[in-house]
Parts: C-alpha cells; sequence; structure tokens
C-alpha cells in the first residue's frame, strides 16, 4: 500500500486532535491546580491600589 | 533591588492610549461619512471622496489605527505589570509607535487616491506592507523580549492571547501580501483565480480571529480581573479555551466564499470549523462574564465596568450569530446583503470597540497620574450613548438585510425575478438612515470620550511608575 501525501494529512489532522485533548487532561488534571492558581493572581501581584492580592481565586 | 530603581516604560503606553483615542475618532467619522453617502449620494465628492474610497479608509482606520494602537497600548502594559520587568528593545519600542503612525498616515494618503492593492482589510500597497512588517517584527521582538526577562515564573494568560497575535498576524501578513510589483504604487498578487481568493479570505478570517479577538481577548483576561478585583472565573478555561481558538480559528476562512469556484468540500470545511468555534468563543465569553460571580453589585455604579461586560455579552452574540451565518443555507439568504454588515459591526462597535474603550479608560487615569477620570459621569454617558448607537446599528442592518436577501431571491412564477436590484436599494433607505444615526450616536461618545481624557490630563504627571517587586504567593 502506497503512501500518499493525502494520509500525511490526515495523521497531521488526527494528531492535532490528539493534542488537543492531551491540553485538555492537563489542564484539567490535579497537578496543574497549584500552578493556576497562581498565575490566575499574577495581575494582583502589585501591590497596587486593588487589594485583591490575597483573595483566594474561584474554586474551579 | 537596589541603587537607581527601575521603571515601567509608560511612556509607550500613554503615546498609543492617546491615539487609540485620537484615531477612533477620526475612522469612526470616516464611518459616518460613508454611512451618509449612502442615504445622500450627493456627498460622493470627486474621485477622491467617494464611497469606494473612503470604505477601506474607514475599515484601515478603525482596524488597524483605533483598534492596533489600543492592542499596543493594553499588550506592553500588561507584558510589563504581569511580568514585573520593564519593556526590553531600547530603540525598537519608539520605532513601533512612530512606524505606526507613518503606516497609518500613509494609509490616509494612498487609499482616497485610489492606490490599492484591492483585497480586503489588506489593501495597502507593497512599500507600506513592508513598513508593516518591519514595525510588527520590531513588536514581536519588543512583546517576546519582555517575556523572556520577566521576573515571576509564569507567563499570565492574557500575554498568551496577545503573543498568539503577533505571531499569527506575522504570518497572515507575510503570505497574503505577496505580489509581484511593477512601480512603486502598483502591483500584483503572487496568485492567480480560486487560490488568490482563498488565500485572501484565510488572511481576511484570521485577522479577525487573531488581531481582532485573540489581542482583545488579551484585554479581557487582564482588564476584567483587575477592574472587578478578582481573578478570573477559572484559569484552566482560560488555557483550554485558548487552545482550542489556536485548533479552530485557521480553518474558517472558507465561508466568506460559499457558493463560488471554491471546491464544495473546502466550504464545508469551512462551515464546520466555523460551528465548533462556538464552543471555545462561548467559554471565553462565560469565563469574563463569571469573574463578577459574587461581585455583581460593582456593575451598577462602575461605568468601566459595564463596558467590559457589555462588550463580552456582544462577543457572545456575534460569536453565535457568525456560527449560524456560516452555515450554507442562511449563507445562500445573508451573503452579501447588510445582514453581513450588521454582523461585522456586532463585533467591531460592540466587542471590539467597547473593549478597547473600557481598558483604555482603566489606563488614562493611572498613565497621567490621577486615581481616577476627570470625570465618572461623562464615562457612564459615553456607555449609554455607545450601547444605543450599536443596537440601533445592528438592529437596522438586521431588517435592511433579511429584506435584501429575501427579495433577490423571491421569483414569480415563471421563474422570472420578482424585484430588480435597485428596488431592493430603494426599499433599504429607511434603514441605512438608521444605521447612519447609531454611527452618529457611536461618534459622540468618542467625542466626550476625547473631552474627559484631555481633562485627565491636564496637569497630569507622567512620571513612569517603579517595578514592583511581585508580591510573595500563598504557597
Amino acid at each position: 500500500m502506497a503512501m500518499d501525501i493525502n494520509d500525511l494529512r490526515s495523521l497531521i489532522t488526527v494528531a492535532g486532535l490528539l493534542c488537543f485533548l492531551a491540553i485538555v487532561w492537563w489542564a484539567y488534571g490535579k497537578s496543574s491546580k497549584k500552578g493556576f492558581e497562581e498565575a490566575a493572581n499574577l495581575p494582583f501581584a502589585e501591590g497596587d491600589d486593588d487589594g485583591a492580592a490575597s483573595r483566594t481565586s474561584h474554586p474551579r | 533591588m537596589s541603587g537607581t530603581q527601575t521603571t515601567y516604560n509608560d511612556k509607550v503606553v500613554r503615546q498609543f492610549a492617546v491615539m487609540t483615542v485620537i484615531w477612533g475618532i477620526v475612522g469612526m467619522l470616516v464611518g459616518v461619512i460613508i454611512a451618509a453617502q449612502l442615504v445622500w449620494p450627493e456627498l460622493n465628492i470627486g474621485p477622491w471622496l467617494t464611497y469606494g474610497r473612503l470604505r477601506p479608509l474607514h475599515t484601515n482606520a478603525v482596524i488597524f489605527a483605533f483598534g492596533g494602537c489600543a492592542l499596543f497600548a493594553t499588550s506592553y502594559w500588561c507584558v510589563q505589570r504581569t511580568g514585573h520587568t520593564r519593556l526590553w528593545g531600547g530603540p525598537l519600542i519608539p520605532f513601533t509607535f512612530w512606524g505606526w503612525q507613518i503606516v497609518i498616515l500613509l494609509a490616509a494618503i494612498t487609499l482616497p487616491l485610489g492606490i490599492t492593492q484591492g483585497k480586503e482589510y489588506a489593501e495597502l500597497e507593497w512599500p507600506i506592507d513592508i513598513l508593516i512588517t518591519l514595525v510588527w517584527v520590531s513588536y514581536g521582538l519588543v512583546f517576546f523580549g519582555t517575556i523572556a526577562k520577566r521576573t515571576v515564573s509564569h507567563i499570565y494568560v492574557a500575554n498568551w492571547f496577545f503573543g498568539s497575535m503577533i505571531i499569527a498576524v506575522a504570518l497572515l501578513h507575510l503570505v497574503n501580501s505577496a505580489v509581484v510589483p511593477v512601480s512603486l504604487t502598483r502591483s500584483y498578487s503572487a496568485y492567480s483565480g480560486v487560490q488568490d481568493a482563498m488565500i485572501q479570505w484565510w488572511y481576511g478570517h484570521n485577522a479577525v480571529g487573531f488581531f481582532l479577538t485573540a489581542g482583545f481577548l488579551g484585554m479581557m483576561y487582564y482588564f476584567v480581573p483587575k477592574q472587578a478585583g478578582r481573578p478570573v472565573y477559572s484559569y484552566r478555561l482560560s488555557v483550554v479555551h485558548f487552545w482550542a481558538l489556536i485548533f479552530t480559528y485557521m480553518w474558517a476562512g472558507p465561508h466568506h466564499l460559499h457558493y463560488t469556484a471554491l471546491p464544495d468540500w473546502t466550504q464545508s470545511v469551512g462551515m464546520i470549523f466555523s460551528l465548533i468555534l462556538l464552543a471555545p468563543s462561548w467559554g471565553g465569553m462565560i469565563n469574563g462574564i463569571m469573574t463578577l460571580s459574587g461581585a455583581w453589585h460593582k456593575l451598577r455604579d462602575d461605568p468601566i465596568l459595564k463596558f467590559l461586560i457589555t462588550s463580552l455579552s456582544f462577543y457572545g452574540m456575534s460569536t453565535f450569530e457568525g456560527p449560524m451565518m456560516s452555515i450554507k443555507t442562511v449563507n445562500a439568504l445573508s451573503h452579501y446583503t447588510d445582514w453581513t454588515v450588521g454582523h461585522v459591526h456586532s463585533g467591531a462597535l460592540g466587542w471590539v470597540a467597547m473593549v478597547s474603550i473600557g481598558s483604555i479608560y482603566y489606563l488614562l487615569p493611572r498613565l497621567f497620574g490621577k486615581s481616577e477620570m476627570y470625570s465618572t459621569k461623562l464615562v457612564t454617558t459615553h456607555f449609554w450613548i455607545a450601547t444605543i448607537g450599536t443596537v440601533l446599528y445592528i438592529a437596522s442592518m438586521w431588517i435592511a438585510g433579511v429584506m435584501q436577501g429575501l427579495m433577490w431571491r423571491a421569483v414569480n412564477a415563471d421563474g422570472t425575478l420578482a424585484y430588480s436590484f435597485v428596488e431592493s436599494v430603494k426599499g433599504s433607505y429607511p434603514f441605512w438612515a438608521i444605521r447612519w444615526l447609531g454611527g452618529v450616536l457611536f461618534l459622540s461618545g468618542m467625542l466626550l470620550m476625547a473631552y474627559n481624557m484631555f481633562k485627565t490630563m491636564a496637569g497630569g504627571n507622567t512620571k513612569d511608575a517603579p517595578v514592583i517587586a511581585p508580591v510573595a504567593h500563598h504557597a
């Protein structure tokens, strides 16, 4: 069976989908929770008057 | 930090923020003029000020001058503040400002003269395209150079959106602007036939997806949490939102070419990816609006928050309408009518302009050493005028568009057309007048903003703020 350029195109599309699903799995995994909470609070680490730095993020 | 205190580079943010308002007024004024030309055709003057030459001037001015300056201002502010470092790039930084202003001036000169490549949203001729490339590459170097020297470990999600906008726009601009020049003011596309059309709308739709969406979502992810005083509703959702947009937007372009010479399967791919786009768009909208959850009362008396949250409502509306219009059977009715124009302005006035206006109102007092705008009342007035103007604009274009679509497709029993084209033009007049009025209202709001801005600037101090070491995270 000979491969042609269209097989490669299909493979790339499938790889793209798998890559996206892996990102979703990673984003909703337990291990990234703490880092995300830190990142979410970055706009409030400026020590300015907004005073939300100590606020905990939403529990999601 | 020891010795001399490092400061943020707020000068360039100040320059771009002020020019956002100025170019907003210019671009919207041209929009009001061409809206008036449709109602009163006598206003088409000479060859230079006719509708055909002023229309690209309007789109270029509002997208690239108004929207572009807003993106530069907000991204430069956000990347410094969330990276806790001064902007990197030395002379490249002022070059992005002055270079971009020269591009805008050249557009304002060449387009009325009829010097154009004839590609929608990519009309500027090749020498200007080269200048755009130089400015844009400098912008990328400054932005990513600043990311590289940040003093915190995370790259805040807003910067991901701004960064993707810079990379995608560079790619789109380079590919779509490929031409064979024959003189300083004339060139021919490097592509031909349907490939040329497809590359143009791959560019066109991703200019919407990245320049007019990803960049302004970057604004949303920084300024909505700041103004609401609480972190974004779900950071996880923001990560998925980002990657979902990146993976899908690039494929949606063919919906601009339904029922053309483009192969049928390509049209269907474009339609399906446009439908899929509804999910990440609404995920992002919900993420922005729900950031206010538990603090809804703030919406009552904070006009800046009103601008930001209303912009998200319009973003939700237009990203629902867009996928619906990409369905081929719906498109058969809507395409080439004023419905498309209404849809674009639901996004452009309701989403892009309002989120920019809200963000610039947030920045102005902070940039000029004031605690708030000169008049918060005027900001509230601006909000209501802009909202009513947008609603008038969209509603009139919906009615006109559906009417045009129905008239064009109506046939008599013997198969002949029921209406001549000019009958649909005649029927559109009252709605074009209402659209003009909506535009006048939106422009008036911008004039109020300019007055408020200059009053806020008066006697303000323009000292750059010191770089603040990041507050320790609760580990």
